[in-house]
């Protein structure tokens, strides 16, 4: 089952399965999420957003909207 | 010889610069944007070449006006800025990734020296890195390594940039860039050359996992309670600097310059030419220079935060309370900076990349109650507000203050959020950053900050400053030839004749305000302010007042003859209050004091504020704009608050 990166639970590690095409895909690339990458999010700021997300031992901070721009699943 | 410097954000790039040029930089625009550009002479063995520092980035493909900035300069040769050769800085800790740009940069074609930074950080992470491989896959590349925090690694580039190789190369990944314009496209292309950096398998040991120390950092800085608090702790230190501790340079500045004019004056020969040195200009200088302790106070304390990555946390912490007023995270510190000055505030806006929300961020900075307002506010409160309790605590004035506080609060996030509807943008903002790991700051990195910051504002919103207040002074200390007449009359009338020495100043300063050029525009205005409930002495301070908003205060103990000594402000209001119209009512009263207090939240009464708007805006377009609609909502609401009261 996949689900998208927004909705997955704190320090559950996850693999990127697919990024939707949209302007921010090529950004979200140059930050190291691509296609098999795990990821994982490691804290979230008040009211839920943004998340930060770990990934190749950078922590990297994303709004749910673009977080909800990649495809997850459980790795 | 131009070269350029390169790099992903947070990969000590201004640190290398630093390094490279010391203080031999200059920081201006790139033409067109505000976009900051540092250059600097660097001496290599055979040359001195030009090192232009262009802002971070992740790739070639912008997406922020800082991207967009390098993309424009880097894929057109005609550009002004375009270099000869790339200086690529490198986080050695974090390389696949880093190494995108610079493959991008490398089949663009430019001379290229990699400068591995933070080489030793990688070491201590353990990380094995085969520059011998990434050699093989980059050969018309030189690499070098460094640790630009301790000054290590500045002889190998400079020595490096002498043997740079041509352009002539077999591209990295075989495609031509600039021709992928999609979204797609550019995408696939990034992704696929990320792969290709992964498989060469360059880096042995790679970290999984960031530092435990930065996470467990994180989760207290980034807390739903502890994080607000301690960033209102933050800002407590940062304000009690600004209001209690600025004041001593600034008064010692402001004392130095009367002395100058003082000086000035009694050795100048006499003359219109002296009158205009001792009393407009270095007034005038004086005024520009009396900002700098707060300017460099508050770029001290966000260089320190930004260098040790705490203001990417305040980032995360308040974008989504920002968010639906049309700013984001990096809006909070150019606000919250405002309520101190809004100078220094608008120059930090410089941080948000997106153009829109760092305008609408400029665009509503000056409704943020400053200083310079707190003089005028206290001679209002305690002129009309009683001096009551409610509930036998609350101080009435004390709530008043609060009040006028929260109202420009109030209406700079208001007025954002239709700012946000009117203000076209060609790309949407996005939030999407990395959070760095937490540094001790280099205090070598915070003092150029500040120095270059400083030194921005005298030189270029310096001149307008000037400018500005030379032109008021001369409407205020000039008059029709009926100037004369009045003086003279004034000096036989009996109040006069019967007044002591000092008084007698007082009244002939007064009687040449009034009938300054100035006066004669507060008189002919006069219809337009009465709906407010102003008369024509109030015109003529608040047109004076433009020049800065506590002048106010100053301009009306000038008309009203008690000397402008801020001890007289007890005088000051005795006066006020004594003070009645043709038909005998009060002037100061209830609805007209309120309706003077709404108008100081709201009116643009500040040229050093529109100098540096014009100046971070790169146009008149902007800070004319915003003149007339803070005058527009101040005005409406002086109107309304003076007729309800009424």
């Amino acid at each position: 089952m996949s689900q998208t990166l927004d909705s997955i639970s704190l320090h559950q590690l996850v693999e990127i399965s697919a990024i939707a095409s949209s302007a921010i895909a090529p950004k979200l690339s140059e930050m190291g999420l691509t296609k098999g990458q795990k990821i994982k999010a490691i804290f979230k700021a008040p009211f839920g957003d943004p998340i930060a997300y770990e990934i190749n031992g950078n922590i990297i901070s994303m709004r749910k909207e673009e977080a909800m721009q990649v495809e997850v699943q459980m790795a | 010889m131009k070269i350029a410097l390169l790099g992903n954000p947070n990969t000590g790039k201004s640190t290398v610069f630093n390094m490279l040029t010391g203080l031999r930089q200059q920081v201006g625009n790139f033409p067109g944007v505000t976009v900051d550009k540092k250059q600097g002479s660097i001496k290599t063995p055979n040359h001195t070449q030009q090192l232009i520092d262009f802002p971070g980035a992740y790739s070639i493909f912008a997406r922020s006006l800082d991207e967009q900035v390098v993309q424009d300069v880097l894929t057109n040769k005609e550009h002004t800025d375009f270099p000869d050769a790339v200086i690529y800085v490198a986080d050695a800790a974090n390389l696949e990734r880093n190494l995108l740009f610079f493959s991008q940069l490398y089949d663009l074609g430019f001379p290229i020296l990699l400068v591995l930074n933070m080489w030793d950080r990688a070491q201590r992470k353990g990380l094995r890195i085969d520059i011998e491989k990434l050699q093989q896959q980059f050969p018309a590349a030189t690499i070098v390594t460094a640790n630009a925090r301790v000054a290590i690694g500045k002889d190998r580039i400079l020595q490096a940039l002498d043997q740079l190789q041509n352009g002539d190369r077999t591209p990295f990944f075989d495609l031509d860039l600039t021709t992928l314009q999609t979204d797609s496209t550019q995408t696939d292309n990034t992704n696929a050359r990320l792969d290709k950096l992964r498989n060469i398998g360059l880096v042995q040991n790679a970290p999984t996992t960031p530092v435990n120390s930065s996470t467990r950092l994180d989760r207290i800085l980034t807390h739903r309670i502890y994080g607000y608090l301690i960033f209102t702790a933050v800002l407590l230190v940062i304000f009690q600097f600004i209001f209690s501790f600025a004041s001593i340079p600034m008064d010692f500045i402001d004392g130095q310059f009367v002395r100058l004019s003082a000086w000035g004056a009694a050795n100048l020969p006499e003359g219109l030419l002296s009158k205009l040195i001792t009393q407009g200009l270095i007034p005038g200088i004086g005024g520009v220079f009396v900002f700098v302790p707060q300017i460099a106070i508050l770029f001290f304390f966000i260089a320190l935060l930004e260098e040790s990555g705490y203001l990417s946390r305040v980032v995360f912490i308040m974008d989504r309370i920002m968010r639906p007023f049309g700013l984001n995270g990096k809006s909070v510190v150019p606000l919250l900076s405002s309520v101190a000055c809004a100078i220094p505030g608008i120059m930090s806006a410089r941080t948000i990349s997106d153009w829109k929300e760092r305008l609408i961020t400029i665009l509503v900075a000056p409704f943020m109650s400053c200083s310079a307002r707190i003089p005028v506010y206290t001679l209002l409160i305690s002129l009309v507000i009683p001096k009551t309790y409610i509930g036998g605590i609350l101080n009435l004035q004390g709530l008043v203050l609060f009040g006028l506080y929260a109202l420009g609060i109030l209406f700079a996030l208001g007025t954002a959020f239709f700012l946000r509807l009117i203000v076209k943008s060609g790309k949407p903002g996005f939030h999407l950053m990395e959070l760095p790991e937490y540094k001790a700051p280099r205090f070598y990195n915070v003092g150029i900050a500040v120095y270059e910051k400083v030194k921005i504002f005298i030189f270029d919103a310096g001149k307008i400053i000037v400018a500005i207040s030379v032109l008021l002074w001369a409407l205020a200390s000039y008059g029709p030839s009926s100037r004369e007449t009045k003086l003279n009359e004034l000096k036989v009338s009996a109040s006069y004749t019967k007044a002591s020495p000092s008084q007698q100043q007082e009244l002939e300063n007064s009687l040449l305000l009034s009938q300054s050029y100035i006066g004669h525009f507060g008189k002919w205005m006069e219809p337009a302010i009465a709906p407010l409930g102003y008369d024509w002495k109030i015109g003529i301070a608040l047109l004076s007042s433009f020049a800065a908003r506590e002048v106010f205060v100053g301009s009306l103990a000038t008309i009203y003859a008690v000397g402008d000594d801020t001890d007289n402000n007890k005088r000051l209001v005795q006066k006020l209050r004594d003070e009645k119209n043709e038909s005998g009512q009060v002037v100061y009263s209830l609805a007209t004091g309120a309706s003077l207090l709404v108008f100081y939240v709201f009116a643009m009464q500040c040229m050093a504020t529109l100098a540096v708007v014009k100046r971070e805006t790169n146009s008149w377009k902007w800070p004319l704009i915003q003149l007339a609609f803070m005058g527009i909502i101040a005005y409406l609401s002086a109107f309304v608050v003076y007729q309800v009261l009424l």
